[in-house]
């Protein structure tokens, strides 16, 4: 198993980097123009001008080299320097966002900590809730707790966020006032009312988010145990006498796990990628409102960084669960 | 056709012509365990009454969806309330010639919910299979065979990291106008999305199904089949996929949800279909601004999502359930 | 040095302020709340509507547009006219006197290097300056001493305020803006992200596209204001969540352009919390009538280039098409109290307005009698007319997304279908159909469409460049990478004359009667069909005292003397 992830590690660099081409060829190809958003009054020469100023003019792969080299030789540098205090990377220029014309790397640290309460948490909360209620939907099949949870999930998954977002607004802070519909990030926690602002503001997104995580996790526990409950095996192991709790929550459970450990698997880098329309619903303005604003405004640039560092973790989680298969089933081998 | 379904094609005649036998076939087991679910049945129900409703509704029904009143007509027939109303609000404006009332513009929302339904479950259902087929035959084929894994896997990853937007973009810039002129701007439309929506979501099945596929592959069953000389195409077809049914019924579930969801989101982006052209999604986008106004106008189209969606589930779960003889035998 | 005195003018307010201007920040804190989040503080960076308006509580320019559009001085002692002597008599330099005793932010004086600075900041070649154009023409701008800044032009200009006047032509401070001339200009990120000011606020902190915090300027002109001590300048969702956070939940104090169907905003307002607020400039929605063929069979160097379009130039059939929109009907649907009926390119300043009769009437009727009698018949009878030489008027209906816009989109093409023209829709993402991606077949320049629809507007006053985009010359084509101005691609010889006479006027009366002359000819001539007249529309707290919209200038060009609402 170690020298397949330490294989897999190594194969994926050429991948990454096949990926980041193919992204910029995607980008370059689509239309767009990081001067959409400056209003008509301002005349096409200036604009022109302004594209320049950007470094528009250089041909493609000039670009994507210069973007190469930012992003993979000089923002370590920066990262090192923060944090040793050596100065590497001065004078060098940084990869920087067309629209703020600031390094696209400081927002997304200014970004992180949103994302990461309000659609880390929702994750969070939905794994917990949807891998009990997918077992026990399972185990005890078409009962009514089982047809609760079936109708729930679907409704809850086929209501997109930007309605349920604007209801849960409607209901809880335009008729009862209980919780603010617009996110406040300048907010710091440092005492406990602070923490129960947080708290408030979090409650709502996080509940639309974690609807649409529970119904689908939820759907394939259920799936995958409903499979596994009937094999052969567990009957062995019920015949041997073992309780009904271990038969199920060790023998079926842990077969059960490998397409759910893909979905948490491809659902962890969307965490960081962010709920673009949740995010946008509530203000919480995080990653993954930078990324839609960043692709509306045409900022190459960022949509590039956002787009790889999302690439990465990708490959990097999808990693994680084929290690994972191997140690939830050890028949599976990839030597 | 696959060998498999030959086989059992031919078994399934034969079967017939030796009809004095006591020998039931197949499909005849797996129909009477489907007929017994009653969940499926409702299913089928439903799904079947949706898309007559949608089918035939605009044929029967007098309103067109895409007409819109002028002149004094516009301020007597715009905003009117479903029929329903006059059971808690007698004076609302409202009027049996429109059931479901109309919306800002005065055209017909019945109209338009069955108009927008064919679009939506024609786009909701196409996409669908085209990412179930994609995804289950990626997975399959990378967890069955070793040498192709690591390609297969590595371009699911690429895949999964494009940006949704600029492919849209890039698509409609290249392929639009080609489109349009063959099958016509609708059509065009139509082929454009269901392809998009399509080939930015089978990842997930192709790497669920593959998950499943490692785990299978290393059965005690599979090596017996393996071990009598079966060809990898039959061991697919007939001891993997089967076993590999349920993950993709519930990825179907929830992508048709995600693929009508999806397409309202590039209408409103402007990539979709025209801004006349009405679809559940489109028509609960543009109601959510006056959803405490007009709750009706957020409620339907919501309603039939869910019901889709919901549909297809139970017909989902009873096949399953038909399709394994595990169950069937009780 | 300079940290010390910066901290003794911090501590010396911070002393004396409390006792002496008791006023100043007693409000607290006031809420804004832009759907469009600001990207940076530098308006010669951006030029994005947010981003100049957000600024614009930190840096000033000499003088700003007042609501009713005449100039008020805010760093200058006064406006320069000939007749005191500010202008010269031929108008070709115009000398400004700065208000004495003003300071940065930081404490330091501000003088007339600093407006001088801020010329050469903007009209740097490799600096991309978005705001360049208001030094159009521009020479020289010279300091005769630490309070006078004198402007020479090239030519006469009849208008000569364009440099240091209104929100797009701020002046930010050389000291801080020494090493950022030029290529260099995207480094000073610091500089960028707070600016230092004259202006009433001063910025704490700035998160791109999310949240800015300000807090009242120490060293502001005024000693009593601002009243309120903090700024919250959120960002982003979309104008529906803003209107309620203003008028529904009341979280928010200022929500800026809330374009709303007006029975949404009505639902709003009815939360009881806030109002909306409108006001008008030159803002123009129009249907923009495509003076070339965009037929698809033709190639990429003569689709929407070649003249003339198969049937839209006949005057017969833009003013049928422009009789059968029914005007009043759309500013109650789509615009409510933010919109006016027009037939107008340039309905205000009011004196540029041409009077076109029959514009708030629909005539469906007399409309179709117009084209029965121009010889557009229906032949073959699919309620479809045809062309004399037999064409179908189909036409394609392109336009951003918005949803204002697709509710009109499906009104005019019912009223169209009324006098035989087939419409197809279509509706394009905002930021590709306004991008000037020449790679793109769905801008507006480019115009592969029969009609378009969408707003345009000019800043100030004076419309002689807005004239400007009429001009024969100003049509994109491939040659000019699909950019110009003129995107009806209108060509009239006497309508060109006419603006070339214009920018030799210099009298203001006769000025207005060519504008009106040239307003007239291209609704007359087909370049466009103009149907509304918008305003602005903004929600304001019932808490908020001492604003007035201002559409001519930034919105937030009074914010020093608003106040809370006891």
């Amino acid at each position: 198993m170690l020298t397949f992830t330490i294989r897999r590690l190594i194969l994926s660099v050429p991948t990454l980097l096949f990926i980041s081409l193919v992204i910029f060829m995607l980008l370059e190809l689509a239309p767009g123009d990081p001067m959409a958003q400056v209003p008509l009054t301002v005349p096409p020469e200036v604009k022109e001008k302004m594209r320049e100023a950007l470094g528009l003019g250089q041909p493609a792969h000039i670009r994507f080299w210069k973007w190469l080299v930012q992003f993979f030789w000089i923002e370590p540098q920066v990262l090192i320097d923060h944090y040793f205090g050596t100065s590497f990377s001065q004078g060098d220029l940084r990869v920087i966002s067309w629209q703020t014309r600031s390094p696209v790397m400081d927002i997304v640290i200014q970004r992180m900590p949103q994302t990461l309460w309000v659609v880390g948490t929702a994750y969070v909360v939905a794994i917990l809730i949807a891998l009990p209620i997918g077992i026990y939907s399972a185990y005890r099949q078409y009962s009514w707790f089982d047809q609760m949870g079936t109708f729930v999930s679907m409704v809850g998954f086929s209501v997109p966020p930007f309605f349920s977002g604007v209801l849960v607004i409607v209901i809880f802070s335009v008729q009862l006032g209980w919780f603010p519909s617009i996110y406040d990030t300048t907010l710091v926690v440092d005492s406990w009312d602070s923490f129960v602002k947080q708290l408030q503001q979090m409650i709502m997104p996080v509940m639309v988010l974690a609807l649409q995580i529970t119904a689908q996790l939820s759907r394939f526990m259920r799936a995958s145990m409903l499979d596994n409950l009937n094999q052969d095996y567990v009957r062995t192991a019920r015949a041997k006498g073992l309780s009904e709790y271990v038969v199920v929550m060790v023998h079926v459970l842990r077969n059960s796990m490998i397409p759910v450990v893909t979905v948490i698997a491809l659902g962890i880098p969307s965490i960081f990628g962010g709920a673009i329309i949740t995010e946008q619903v509530f203000k919480v303005n995080g990653i993954g409102q930078l990324l839609i604003g960043a692709i509306q405004a045409n900022d190459l640039p960022m949509v590039q960084t956002l787009t790889f560092i999302f690439a990465v973790l990708i490959v990097l989680f999808n990693l994680i669960a084929d290690v994972l298969y191997g140690i939830l089933d050890p028949r599976i081998r990839y030597d | 056709m696959t060998d498999a379904a030959k086989d059992k094609a031919v078994q399934h005649s034969s079967v017939q012509q030796e009809s004095d036998k006591p020998a039931r076939s197949q499909w005849r087991d797996i129909w009477d365990q489907f007929k017994s679910h009653r969940g499926a049945l409702f299913g089928g129900c439903l799904f079947l009454f949706i898309c007559l409703g949608v089918i035939v509704g605009p044929f029967i029904y007098w309103n067109d969806a895409q007409f819109v009143p002028t002149g004094r007509d516009f301020i007597k027939l715009r905003d009117m309330r479903p029929i329903y109303h006059m059971l808690w609000d007698p004076s609302a404006k409202m009027d049996w010639a429109y059931p479901l009332g109309t919306d800002n513009l005065g055209r017909d929302t019945l109209a338009r919910l069955m108009f927008g339904g064919r679009v939506s479950l024609a786009v909701g259902m196409a996409a669908m299979i085209l990412a179930l087929l994609l995804g289950s035959l990626i997975g399959v084929i990378a967890g069955y065979f070793k040498k192709l894994d690591g390609l297969l896997m590595r371009l699911t990853d690429l895949f999964l990291a494009l940006p949704l937007l600029p492919m849209i973009l890039v698509a409609a810039v290249l392929f639009r106008e080609a489109l349009s002129k063959s099958i016509g701007p609708e059509g065009g439309v139509f082929v454009l999305i269901v392809c998009l929506i399509g080939i930015t979501s089978w990842m997930p099945t192709a790497r669920i199904v593959r998950g499943d596929v490692l785990a299978i592959k290393e059965r005690e069953f599979v090596l017996a089949a393996r071990s009598i000389g079966t060809t990898p195409r039959s061991i697919i077809t007939r001891h993997i996929l089967p076993n590999v049914l349920s993950p993709i019924m519930v990825s179907a579930t929830l992508g048709i949800a995600t693929a009508i969801i999806t397409e309202s989101a590039l209408s409103f982006l402007g990539f979709g279909f025209p801004p006349d052209f009405p679809t559940w999604g489109r028509l609960l986008n543009d109601a959510v601004d006056r959803m405490t106004l007009f709750p009706e106008r957020v409620l339907w189209p919501g309603i039939l999502i869910s019901l889709t969606v919901l549909s297809v589930n139970y017909l989902g779960d009873g096949l399953r359930d038909a399709l394994d003889p595990r169950i069937r035998g009780r | 040095m300079k940290i010390k005195t910066l901290l003794m003018g911090a501590i010396a307010s911070a002393a004396f302020a409390p006792a002496a201007f008791a006023e100043r920040g007693a409000d607290g804190q006031v809420s804004i709340i832009y759907w469009q989040a600001p990207s940076i503080l530098n308006p010669f960076l951006s030029g994005g509507t947010k981003d100049v308006e957000a600024s614009s509580l930190v840096v000033e320019p000499l003088a700003r547009y007042d609501p009713n559009g005449q100039m008020v001085p805010f760093l200058a002692e006064e406006i320069p006219t000939v007749a005191n002597g500010g202008v010269s008599e031929d108008l070709t330099s115009i000398t400004w006197k700065i208000k004495p005793g003003i300071t940065w932010s930081d404490g330091t004086p501000f003088t007339s290097k600093d407006v001088k600075f801020t010329y050469e900041y903007c009209t740097h070649p490799e600096g991309g300056c978005a705001q360049v154009t208001k030094f159009e023409g521009v020479t020289s701008v010279e300091t005769p001493d630490d309070l006078t800044v004198k402007v020479s032009f090239a030519g006469p200009t009849p208008f000569p305020y364009g440099p240091f006047v209104g929100g797009e032509s701020p002046i930010i401070q050389a000291a801080q803006f020494a090493d950022c001339l030029g290529a260099k200009a995207p480094e000073c990120t610091a500089a960028n992200f707070g600016p230092i000011g004259t202006g009433p606020f001063v910025v704490d902190e700035f998160k791109p596209n999310d949240v800015i915090t300000f807090s009242a300027n120490p060293n502001y002109r005024d000693p009593a204001k601002p009243a309120f001590g903090k700024v919250l300048f959120k960002g982003g969702g979309d104008a529906t969540a803003a209107g309620r956070a203003v008028m529904e939940t009341g979280e928010f104090d200022y929500a800026w352009n809330l374009q709303l169907a007006p029975d949404v905003i009505a639902q709003m307002e009815a939360g009881g919390k806030g109002k909306a607020i409108a006001g008008f400039g030159p803002l123009v929605e129009r249907i923009m009538l495509n003076n070339t063929n965009p037929d698809p069979a033709l190639g990429p160097d003569e689709r929407s280039v070649v003249r003339p379009h198969p049937f839209l130039s006949d005057p017969a059939v833009y003013k049928a098409m422009s009789m059968a929109i029914d005007r009043p009907l759309l500013v109650e649907i789509g615009y409510g109290k933010a919109g006016k009926v027009t037939c107008n390119w340039v309905p205000a300043p009011a004196i540029y307005a041409a009077d076109i009769p029959g514009c708030d009437v629909q005539d469906i009727a007399g409309a179709n009698k117009m084209l029965d009698d121009a010889g557009y018949k229906d032949t073959n009878g699919d309620g479809v007319r045809e062309t004399p030489d037999g064409k179908p008027m189909k036409i394609l209906y392109q336009t951003s997304t918005n949803a204002v816009r697709q509710d009109f989109q499906a009104l005019i093409k019912q009223w169209w279908s009324e006098i035989g023209i087939e419409t197809e829709l279509r509706n394009i993402n905002a930021s590709v159909f306004f991008g000037g991606d020449p790679g793109s077949p769905d801008t507006f320049q480019k115009f592969y469409a029969d009609v378009e629809m969408y707003a345009n507007t000019f800043n100030g006053t004076d419309p002689q460049s807005y004239f400007g985009n009429g001009l024969c010359d100003k049509a994109p084509s491939p040659a000019s990478q699909w950019q110009g101005e003129n995107i009806s691609r209108f060509c009239d010889e006497e309508f060109d004359a006419l603006h070339a006479e214009l920018t030799k006027t210099a009298d203001a009366g006769k000025r207005a009667e060519i504008g009106q002359q040239l307003n007239a000819m291209i609704v007359e001539k087909g370049g466009m069909i103009p149907l509304v007249h918008r305003g602005r529309l903004s929600g304001q707290a019932n808490s908020l005292g001492g604003h007035v919209l201002n559409v001519w200038d930034s919105e937030l060009w009074d914010i020093a003397d608003w106040y809370r609402v006891k």
